[in-house]
């Protein structure tokens, strides 16, 4: 059953404890607060410790594009085993050009590879991380492909090993079908918006990127 | 014929590495090609003899980035990478996949409809068992094992084939509703499948569960305690192996799981075979599952018929109606469309709780789609897990955390 859930009192008197400048956020389903970076840690771990949220289910990070400001937000869901329900914290990233994130490795150890994955795909750098570094793509991938600006055909990059960029002489190519024949895209007019080839990284209007 | 070989790199490669064993401990990489890790996890260990010091997972090597593809597509057009994420239980995947989405749309998909699901998770999730239970086996030295799994997961895969068309990347929801109706005397042939399955399955397991090699190669292997499995995020049997009664079918039922009588297994050492028992156990608990919804099967409708805009119409309307015709149109060619807002859900799936992060800006595309995948979240405890471990064991942990690659790297 579906119901816009009501923010639980204790719930909002815990968040806002820790966190006063903390705000409601705008949600379908379960209760969810806008939270000051600086604030993350602690509002996490008195969810955690007082509120019985001990599951961080996912961490992850949506980009706005690069004309919004703030650019990047980072979002944690965490579900609690005894109350059966999420609580959704959101943050925005001071930062468009460096963006940067309290880790919650200290509170979750679990937070580990979800905040590598967030600095993999979005370059948004967690503080005290113990180990950031990539984990989908290899260490010296050059773009961040979950970004709005990244093409969803690819862009050429360095090989992973030199050794075989030297001896074959190739490189990452982007993908020539731009993700198949039917992509569709978010928003504007319809003949853009509808599903056909539309080859993001080289085509008849832009040439190859070199 | 004398062929003379050389390996110029490989030489060269060799003399520039450092001693190894001048600390007294060796690197090993295993994988990403290694059988017993399941498809493409690579271990780069540090080992001590053969024990293993340090563990550092690479994953990454089945990236396709569909994050990024689902950006770019209508929500409908994603499903079938939604069978690409745990390949071994693609009709879970795409349960949880349109589920999330309909709680976007606020939209309520009738109790056939629901049950049908719910009986394709089943399904799939015995099927996926079976598939990780023989896998488990072969890692372990138990080879019968594996050929009478695939024996029944052949008979469950020859059910799929007949309700979906395909046997392995079925597809088979749509955003409000299903591909089609289940054929006739389908669910039938799931219930003699049912009758048939728990005698087969305790043989199976009879194999195992009293076998002193098996015993020897999983009891206190692995221990996963139950506030370190809480720590990482780890769901699914594998959480459950450590005593957590954690199972979103009774905590948060979807799809009309509260209608089913069922029980949630738990271990109580954390160890492989705990998982292993885990496992067993919750094939049984699908099988009752299974026969309550083939018993009290719902007709009526079996897509959300109030769902315009969503759910195409049916064909013989499409092709003799101007409205269903622009209806299907509009939803092929712009997408279902969806309000603006955020949803997160999270179904029970065979490995674990499979979340899908929705933000949508309306339209018929997804503004960004975050895939919550259990491999993912429970492999993040193997640099800690395999530690103190030989090598030899790491293969059993291996396969007691039972996860899937393509889910794990989406």
């Amino acid at each position: 059953m579906l119901t816009r859930m009501t923010t639980d009192v204790d719930l909002a008197t815990a968040v806002n404890l820790q966190s006063p400048s903390a705000t409601p956020r705008a949600s379908l389903d379960c209760p969810a607060w806008n939270v000051l970076p600086a604030d993350v840690r602690a509002v996490l771990s008195r969810l955690r410790d007082t509120q019985g949220f001990d599951f961080l289910m996912d961490v992850t990070a949506v980009d706005w594009s690069a004309e919004k400001s703030p650019r990047f937000t980072v979002v944690w869901h965490l579900y609690s085993s005894t109350r059966h329900t999420y609580v959704r914290l959101a943050a925005d990233c001071a930062s468009n050009t460096e963006p940067a994130m309290p880790s919650a490795t200290g509170l979750w150890p679990g937070a580990n590879w979800h905040e590598r994955e967030i600095f993999d795909m979005f370059g948004i750098k967690f503080d005290d991380h113990p180990d950031l570094r990539r984990i989908l793509m290899w260490d010296a991938y050059p773009y961040f492909p979950l970004r709005k600006g990244f093409p969803l055909a690819g862009l050429p990059a360095e090989l992973s090993d030199p050794d075989i960029t030297a001896e074959t002489g190739t490189g990452l190519i982007s993908a020539p079908m731009a993700g198949g024949p039917f992509v569709a895209t978010p928003g504007g007019p319809m003949s853009e918006a509808e599903p056909r080839a539309k080859d993001e990284a080289w085509n008849e209007q832009r040439a190859k990127p070199v | 014929m004398a062929t003379d070989f050389s390996f110029p790199d490989t030489a060269a490669k060799t003399a520039a590495m450092p001693n190894e064993f001048e600390s007294g401990k060796m690197s090993l990489s295993m994988g990403p090609s290694h059988p017993s890790t399941h498809g493409v996890l690579r271990i780069q260990f540090e080992l001590d003899g053969e024990m293993v010091t340090k563990a550092d997972p690479v994953v990454g090597y089945l990236h396709r980035g569909d994050e990024k593809i689902a950006e770019n597509m209508t929500y409908n057009q994603f499903v079938p990478y939604t069978d690409r994420l745990d390949y071994i239980a693609p009709l879970a995947n795409n349960m949880a996949y349109a589920i999330a989405v309909e709680r976007l749309a606020n939209l309520q998909v009738p109790p056939r409809c629901q049950a049908i699901r719910v009986i394709t998770a089943e399904m799939a999730r015995i099927s996926s068992h079976l598939m990780g239970l023989g896998a488990y086996g072969i890692d372990v030295g138990a080879w019968t094992v594996f050929m009478y799994c695939f024996q029944e997961r052949e008979k469950l895969y020859k059910l799929f084939e007949e309700l979906t068309g395909a046997r392995f990347t079925t597809s088979y929801t749509r955003i409000g509703g299903l591909q089609r109706d289940v054929p006739a005397g389908w669910t039938q042939q799931v219930d003699a499948f049912c009758d048939q399955f728990l005698p087969i399955l305790d043989e199976i397991l009879g194999l195992l569960s009293r076998n002193k090699i098996f015993l020897d190669r999983t009891t206190d292997i692995g221990v996963i305690s139950r506030a370190d499995a809480i720590a990482y995020g780890l769901t699914g049997p594998n959480l459950r192996g450590s005593g957590m009664a954690m199972d979103l079918r009774k905590d948060r039922p979807y799809s009309g799981y509260e209608q089913y009588e069922f029980d949630v297994p738990v271990g109580a050492q954390g160890d492989c075979y705990d998982r292993y028992l885990c496992r067993g156990e919750e094939m049984k608990q699908s099988v009752r599952i299974l026969q309550q919804a083939v018993k009290n099967f719902p007709g009526g409708d079996w897509y959300a018929k109030d769902a315009r805009k969503i759910f195409a119409p049916p064909k013989d309307k499409i092709l003799t109606s101007m409205e269903e015709l622009i209806n299907n149109f509009m939803i092929v060619t712009e997408g279902p469309q969806m309000p603006a807002g955020e949803v997160y859900f999270e179904a029970e799936n065979p490995k674990g709780v499979l979340g899908f992060y929705i933000v949508s800006k309306g339209g018929g595309v997804p503004w960004r789609l975050k895939i919550r995948s259990p491999s993912f979240c429970n492999l993040s405890i193997l640099p800690k897990l395999c530690v103190g471990h030989l090598v030899s064991d790491v293969v059993s942990i291996l396969g007691s955390l039972d996860f899937v690659m393509g889910e794990c790297d989406r």
